[in-house]
Formats: structure tokens, C-alpha cells, sequence
């Protein structure tokens, strides 16, 4: 088994509407995976404006607010599954695909 | 011989020992060694009876062998595939052939369409990184880069070796369908050699064809692809000269072409066009069928394959597309009206394109630039037939 992220990258803009309703069927895809054994793990993230970025040149330390990159999508939150190989990995990113859309979800396998 | 058993065998070996090892790497690694025993070795004991069965016993004992010694140093990859060798049995020819898994593997639609294809050729047709490249006009390094990358994915991600499960399938077919027909091409103007056609190459596109078919006969553009490549294959016979120099399609002898092929060829057109879901593979078995018909090239229905070339500029509106369009509009409105269409094409790195151009400046009488183009198709020629063809053509003003 390997172990993969599905990080789900939302549109930078307003929270959608009907997002109760979303989260209801989001739950539903995730209790299939507990079901199935492949759920490890799971977090959801904070708006992207309660970002801190903290770096070092190797002496200082500079500390900016704000999310790493800017971009028109940002890390919205993620859920770690295993699986046997990717296209059962991407059934699962599939699941959350439909209930997100148009959320876009990476699928990214572990090291090693 | 023995290089014509390495393109023959090539792509069953590393898909055999795919399965076996389970890594692409591995493989690949372990059938060119094998390969290099059978170069030392077969000129005194003469080719074995099954000269892939022994390859593949040599390769993956060799390869065993190598594995234990990596695996002692606490190689956890080499332990991995150690492992993963012990369950898996070795013979070949099994129910299903391995060949449509690894083309399935390395279809994946997660990775790069230009990767899929380039991984394919590589890994079942044998084909060298620079004929790769050359079949797809980019640099070499490109392409290498391409590979690499490609085959780190399929084992960081862990694509599956296997064929796709039902849902995944229509998908997963359309990218293994132009894939096969990439190989068809490279295999009927082989890029480089002295000989115009590899048929071991067609031979192989054509085989997975009748697969892909087998496996999913409800799928038109697979009947279509198989009908287009059986179509193309049925002229092969007159398409070369006694010594070697290529005839082109109106000077061929038609009574050499083969009937069986156009038979079945346009057999399997007409069970597309009862199903009337038309795809760009059947819209160019469909031309195909058209000069079949043609007893004579005087006879030839241009202005019926000028409509289906419309047809198909719509479906896949590429400049290599309108390129052969072209040529049918120069049958029918003449070669003028062709050139103009041809000028407005970004081809300048395809000698196909230089080759047209300089076929149409040579009917309108501007010989000059006529020989200039045919110059510049040469130029990005590396197969012998083709270039004397061209350099007959240029000299013939």
C-alpha cells in the first residue's frame, strides 16, 4: 500500500453557498473511506489570510504575512489515504472531485 | 538476426519481466543485458528455438542475480523487487498478453500524452531515444528528459500494471489508439535506416490493433484505426521499387496491391459507418478506403476525399491535417489554390510539408523554388528511400 495527499485546491473568492450541503456529502465520501480502510488522516485549513510565512536568509529570521505564493488557488485543506496504486487513489480523488466541483484535487504519493 | 529478434521480442521481454519485477527500470535494464549475452553468445551456439523465451529466463536470472547482490547491501528496492519476482511465475504467452497491460501502464492518462507515446515506443517497440525524438520532431534531450521523467513517475505514484478496470476503459483507449497509430507511422516511413518501411514496426501496431479491437469491439475508432492501418498496409507491396527507391500512390501498380487487406480493410469501414458515430480514425480509414477503390489513379473520387478531409480538419484541426487536405484540394481546384493553403502552415520542421510545397511549386512552373523546397525536404530526411525519391524529383526539373 502507499500512502497519498489529496490536496484540495480551492478557487482564491467567496465561500460557496450551498457549503453545508457540501460538507454533508464530503462526510459521506469520507466515512466510505474509513469504511474501505483507507483513511489515515485528514485536516481542513483556515482562510489563507491567517497565514504566516517564516523564513531565514541563515542569520535572520523574516517573518511575512500572508500565504507562501499568491495565486488563484490556494491549499484548502487536505486528507491522506492509502491505497494499492494511483487509479485507485484517483477513484477516491474522483469522489471528492464531484462533490467539490470545480475544485481541483492533486494526488500525490508519499516518499517511499 | 539478432537485431531483428531484439525489435521482434524486445517489447514482449520487458513486459514479461515488468510483471515479474515490477519495475519498468529493471526490465528494460535486464533484456538489454540479456540482449548483449545473446550478441556474444549466439553466433557460436546458434539462435535458440525460442530465442524470447530464452531471453527472458537469461534476463531474469541475470537480473536475480544482480538484485541478491544489491539487496545484501541493504538495497531496499532491489529487496522489493526480489520480492516481488518470488510470486510472479515467469512463462510467456499467458491468456492475456502482457504487451496490453504494458501499454495500459504506459497510457496512463496521469501521465503527459507526448510521455505516453514516447513511452511506448520505447518500451514495446525497442525504438532508441533518438528515433523517438526524430518521429516527433523535438530534440533529443527533450525527449530523453521526457522518458525519464515519465518512468519515475509510473514508479513514484505507483501507475498500475495492469488493464484498466471497465469504467476506466473508453478514456484510457483513445490515448493507447493514438499511441498504436504513432508506432503504425513510425514503423511505415521508418526515420532513419536505409529501408523506407520497418515492418516489423507496422507489424506490431497492427497486432495491438486487433487487440484493442478483441478487447473492445464496441469501440469505433478502434475498428476505425485497425481499418485505416490494414488500408494503409495493403499498398505496401507497391509502394517500394525492385531497387529499393519508393513509388508514391499515383504511379503505383495497383494490380501488387493487396486484396485481402482492402477487403477487410474496407470491411471493417463499412461496420463503422453502420455504427455513424464517426471519429477522426475512422474519417481517415475512410479516405484510405476511397483510393482502394480506385482501380486506376485517374479514377480516384478526389472531390470525396476532399469532403472527408473537411470532416476531418473539423475534428482535428491540426496543421499536419490541413497539410494533407491541401494536397487532395490540389487534385480538385488545382495546385495554385493548394499552394496558398499550404503557405499559411507553422510545418517548417516537418519535410513532409517542404515535400508537398515543392511538389506544387513544380506543377505551377516555378522550378527554381521548387528545387529549393525539395532541398530543404532532403535536408530533414534521414531515411534513404525517401530522400532518393526526393532527390530523383528535384533532379527531374
Amino acid at each position: 500500500m502507499t500512502q497519498y495527499m489529496l490536496g484540495i485546491y480551492h478557487p482564491d473568492g467567496p465561500v460557496p453557498e450551498r457549503l453545508a450541503e457540501i460538507m454533508a456529502e464530503l462526510d459521506v465520501v469520507n466515512t466510505e473511506m474509513r469504511n474501505a480502510g483507507a483513511w489515515v488522516f485528514a485536516g481542513g485549513l483556515a482562510a489563507t489570510s491567517s497565514a504566516t510565512v517564516v523564513k531565514s536568509d541563515g542569520k535572520d529570521l523574516m517573518v511575512t504575512d500572508g500565504p507562501f505564493t499568491e495565486g488563484k488557488e490556494h491549499l484548502g485543506g487536505f486528507t491522506v489515504i492509502q491505497a494499492a496504486d494511483l487509479d485507485e487513489a484517483m477513484m477516491w480523488a474522483g469522489k471528492y472531485a464531484r462533490v467539490l466541483a470545480p475544485v481541483s484535487i492533486e494526488v500525490r504519493p508519499f516518499v517511499g | 538476426m539478432i537485431e531483428r529478434v531484439f525489435t521482434e521480442e524486445y517489447g514482449r521481454c520487458v513486459a514479461v519481466l515488468t510483471r515479474v519485477f515490477g519495475d519498468i527500470d529493471i526490465a528494460e535494464e535486464a533484456v538489454q543485458d540479456a540482449f548483449t549475452v545473446a550478441v556474444q553468445k549466439w553466433p557460436e551456439t546458434g539462435i535458440p528455438p525460442s530465442p524470447a523465451g530464452w531471453l527472458i529466463t537469461t534476463a531474469r536470472n541475470r537480473a536475480v542475480d544482480k538484485l541478491r547482490r544489491e539487496a545484501s547491501r541493504d538495497d531496499r528496492h532491489a529487496q522489493a523487487a526480489l520480492l516481488h519476482a518470488e510470486d510472479e511465475p515467469v512463462e510467456e504467452g499467458a491468456v492475456r498478453d502482457e504487451r496490453l497491460r504494458l501499454i495500459f501502464t504506459c497510457c496512463h492518462p496521469a501521465l503527459a500524452p507526448a510521455a505516453q507515446v514516447a513511452l511506448t515506443l520505447r518500451l514495446l517497440g525497442g525504438l532508441s531515444t533518438p528515433e523517438i525524438a526524430r518521429a516527433f520532431l523535438v530534440p533529443e534531450a527533450t525527449m530523453q528528459q521526457r522518458i525519464v521523467r515519465a518512468k519515475n513517475k509510473i514508479r513514484d505514484a505507483r501507475i498500475p500494471y495492469r488493464v484498466p478496470y471497465e469504467a476506466d476503459l473508453p478514456s484510457r483507449l483513445r490515448a493507447a489508439l493514438a499511441v498504436v497509430y504513432l508506432v503504425f507511422n513510425e514503423g511505415y516511413t521508418a526515420s532513419s535506416g536505409d529501408q523506407l518501411v520497418r515492418e516489423d514496426l507496422c507489424a506490431e501496431a497492427v497486432r495491438l490493433g486487433r487487440l484493442l479491437v478483441e478487447l473492445m469491439p464496441d469501440e469505433p475508432e478502434a475498428v476505425g484505426l485497425l481499418a485505416l492501418m490494414l488500408l494503409i498496409s495493403s499498398r505496401r507491396p507497391a509502394r517500394t521499387a525492385p531497387d529499393g527507391s519508393v513509388v508514391v500512390l499515383g504511379e503505383q501498380d495497383r494490380t501488387l496491391w493487396d486484396r485481402d487487406l482492402i477487403v477487410e480493410g474496407q470491411g471493417l469501414v463499412r461496420r463503422c459507418l453502420r455504427r455513424s458515430q464517426p471519429g477522426p480514425y475512422q474519417v481517415q480509414a475512410a479516405i484510405n478506403a476511397v483510393h482502394s477503390d480506385a482501380r486506376v489513379a485517374q479514377d480516384t473520387d478526389w472531390a470525396q476525399i476532399r469532403t472527408l478531409y473537411d470532416h476531418l480538419l473539423t475534428l482535428t484541426p491540426t496543421p499536419v491535417v490541413a497539410l494533407n487536405r491541401a494536397v487532395a484540394v490540389a487534385e480538385v481546384d488545382g495546385p495554385a489554390v493548394a499552394l496558398s493553403l499550404v503557405d499559411k502552415l507553422d510545418l517548417l520542421r516537418y519535410q513532409v510539408f517542404h515535400a508537398v510545397r515543392a511538389d506544387l511549386l513544380r506543377r505551377l512552373g516555378r522550378t527554381a523554388e521548387a528545387r529549393a523546397a525539395y532541398d530543404q525536404a532532403i535536408g530533414l530526411t534521414e531515411n534513404t528511400a525517401e530522400r532518393d525519391l526526393l532527390a530523383r524529383r528535384r533532379d527531374s526539373l
